[in-house]
């Protein structure tokens, strides 16, 4: 049987490769060379795949052995108690692990509606000639380098959270009549002033150095993450469900609450999922403005903190012996956790983007 | 064209190659690396741009912090370390080999504040110190402070306390003046280049610290003399042993070490030590190097003209120089190194 189609331009044709042709033209001896070149090929394709995973369990593996030491020593207790001492060598490693997921709420609840928001906006509403610009200066704030995030922080955005935001919640104080029984036993109305300061989650003097910056700094940090994913996911959403919905009659918000958004559900938290990944991790601008401090966790915005990726930065030029250990051991937590929130966010994102693309029936 | 050019090139790269051979054949003095204390900092950077002008080697040092400079020594990624607390029993048996420590310069330790409307040179004891750095006293207008400067008009705000977030020497010298003027601070805290800092914020390096200091009012922390004047940031004067309040200058730090007994190794904190015009929160900051090393040569040469020429730039830079006693015992050893 011949392997040419008469149709397809031969030796004489203009431009003519064409693959038959290819084939047809090798002899049996170099075709079978080159399907032994493709196995090859594919061999050193499919080493280099598992070149990656065996550096994840490597990594793993390294950080379990380098820490059996404290877990040895301390067990569970590294995660509930409340003791750091390189001093008198006790590690327990709450306080920064607290810290670390606190500051990283904060970053979600700051960072996730204004994400939402601007993907919102820049899919739906944004008018066309302002799209590009504005979505290249959303992606560009992933680019800024952290550090430079830290310094910014430093000498821009704390003295102004300090003068705006917390100084005025630390002062702020209400009147409220209270019923006081006087000392000759009748009853008299008096005012008493409360402080929002007060609250356990405002107790600290506010000097700007705290939880709240560091879970600020996220928040900016993380936001082009999300809203880039976010983005995407709600332009990939077919014309034709909205179009339905208009048709409908609802207005523009209402299609976009009732309809469009969840339908991106499972996308939004995927990209959510994502940004949350890159708050657990950072650590050079959230060392800079957190305050490193290391007393017990409180539920205080204007607490100094320590995150664990900022602990790791801190002390490990100085450690030896049980503290190294400790520190490592703080670092395969903190692994374990970032790996399985992006495992977590791809597997959502793997299968609801199947429902996107087979939607609009 | 491209031919010629290309068998040219060829050419002059074998010039090169030839020449660096003979350059290398010549016996200049090998490079130096050196990690440690940001106490010493500003003066290592004055020390190594000078001893190369005098024809010394070149000398690379990177202000990390003592504890991580130690740490470097140990792993052998340096050749000498700077630290202002000498190597504690645990980091000696690391070692594996012989160490040799040398005091380098005397440096202050003030206590920097930075309160509106407060000039500078207030004073404090050491209790009171010790008491606001654990937290127990945490208003500026506090009895404890306002009675020892009268006339002085502290605001009714909280003191923000900052310390090192990293492993240092500065606090080496600051928690062992601590821990000997309260003994509350030494059953809480203790003292050592990294401890737990009941209270405050932590800035990294002595220039992290400053930092925060700079950018937070109503602040109280320590860092080295030199990063104080050079940040303008305001300092006490500390209540020494004999009861005089004392301000931390290059005279006073010196005065700390008169009469003290120096080990023969030279490791040895001198914090309120019974001088009567000491400052109280003064150190050493050392040098160690390996008593054996491949680079005990340079690294003899750079010793022997730090403890000479090196000492004639300490107190320009807010630094004291090693009495010369002590100096004379260091050369000693130096000029036995083999």
């Amino acid at each position: 049987m011949s392997l040419s189609s008469p149709s397809l331009p031969n030796k004489t044709g203009s431009g003519g490769f064409s693959p038959v042709t290819a084939v047809k033209k090798s002899s049996l001896r170099d075709r079978t060379f080159s399907r032994t070149l493709d196995k090859v090929y594919i061999g050193i394709l499919f080493a280099a795949s598992l070149t990656i995973l065996a550096i994840v369990f490597g990594l793993l593996l390294q950080l379990a052995y380098s820490s059996r030491d404290t877990i040895h020593v301390f067990g569970f207790n590294f995660f509930t108690k409340d003791e750091w001492n390189p001093n008198t060598d006790v590690y327990a490693a709450r306080p920064f692990i607290m810290a670390t997921l606190y500051s990283s709420l904060i970053a979600l609840l700051i960072s996730v509606p204004i994400s939402l928001g601007t993907a919102i906006f820049l899919s739906e509403l944004c008018p066309k000639w302002l799209r590009t610009p504005l979505s290249f200066l959303v992606e560009l704030l992933a680019a800024v380098p952290s550090v430079v995030y830290g310094l910014w922080a430093i000498f821009i955005m704390i003295p102004f959270v300090v003068k705006y935001i917390e100084t005025p919640i630390s002062t702020a104080s209400m009147k409220i009549p209270v019923l006081h029984v006087g000392p000759h036993a009748h009853i008299e109305l008096l005012h008493r002033r409360i402080f929002l300061g007060d609250l356990p989650i405002f107790d600290k003097a506010a000097n700007g150095t705290d939880m709240l910056a560091a879970g600020l700094i996220l928040a900016i940090m993380i936001t082009p993450y999300i809203t880039a994913v976010s983005r995407d996911i709600l332009r990939a959403i077919p014309r034709s469900v909205r179009e339905g919905s208009y048709a409908l009659g609802s207005t523009k918000w209402e299609a976009i609450k009732l309809v469009v958004l969840p339908f991106a559900r499972a996308g939004i938290t995927g990209g959510v999922i994502l940004g949350l990944g890159r708050a657990l991790g950072e650590t050079m601008a959230v060392t800079m403005v957190c305050g490193n401090g290391m007393g017990p966790f409180k539920w205080d915005l204007f607490n100094q903190c320590s995150t664990m990726a900022s602990v790791i930065a801190n002390d490990l030029g100085d450690a030896s012996g049980l503290h190294i250990s400790a520190l490592i051991e703080i670092g395969l937590v903190l692994f374990l956790v970032t790996m399985i929130v992006n495992a977590g966010a791809r597997l959502l994102i793997f299968f609801t983007a199947k429902d996107i693309q087979g939607g609009g029936k | 064209m491209t031919l010629s050019l290309f068998r040219y090139s060829k050419f002059a790269a074998a010039l090169i190659i030839a020449g660096g051979a003979l350059m290398g054949g010549v016996a200049h003095a090998q490079d130096l690396q050196g990690a440690g204390s940001t106490f010493v900092n500003p003066i290592m950077t004055h020390w190594t741009a000078d001893y190369r002008k005098s024809g010394g080697a070149t000398i690379n040092y990177q202000a990390v912090g003592s504890g991580a400079g130690i740490n470097d020594l140990i792993n052998k990624t340096v050749d000498f370390a700077g630290s202002d607390a000498p190597m504690n029993a645990v980091q000696l048996k690391n070692a594996g080999a012989p160490t040799l420590h040398f005091p380098d310069v005397i440096g202050a330790v003030p206590v920097v504040y930075n309160v509106e409307g407060i000039p500078p040179g207030i004073n404090f004891t050491g209790d009171v110190v010790a008491n606001i750095f654990l937290g127990r006293i945490t208003k500026w207008n506090d009895p404890a402070i306002t009675s020892l400067n009268p006339g002085k008009n502290f605001p009714d705000a909280a003191i923000f306390v900052v310390h090192r977030s990293d492993g240092s020497g500065t606090t080496g010298i600051f928690t062992d003046y601590l821990s000997r003027v309260s003994p509350e601070w030494k059953n809480i805290v203790g003292e050592g280049t990294s401890v737990r800092w009941p209270a405050g914020l932590g800035g990294k390096g002595s220039s992290g610290v400053a930092l925060l200091m700079r950018s937070h009012a109503n602040s109280i922390g320590y860092v080295e003399l030199s990063y104080a004047i050079e940040n303008s940031i305001y300092y006490a004067k500390i209540r020494n042993s004999a009861g005089k309040f004392i301000y931390p200058e290059p005279a006073t730090a010196a005065a700390e070490a008169d009469g003290i007994k120096v080990p023969d190794d030279f490791r040895v904190f001198f914090t309120n030590s019974s001088a009567k015009g000491g400052y109280p929160i003064s150190g050493f900051s050392w040098l160690i190097i390996y008593k054996n090393s491949s680079k005990t040569g340079d690294l003899k040469n750079f010793l022997k003209w730090v403890l000479t020429d090196g000492q004639n730039s300490a107190t320009a830079l807010n630094y004291a120089p090693i009495p010369k006693s002590i100096r004379e015992k260091e050369l000693a050893v130096v000029n036995a190194l083999k």
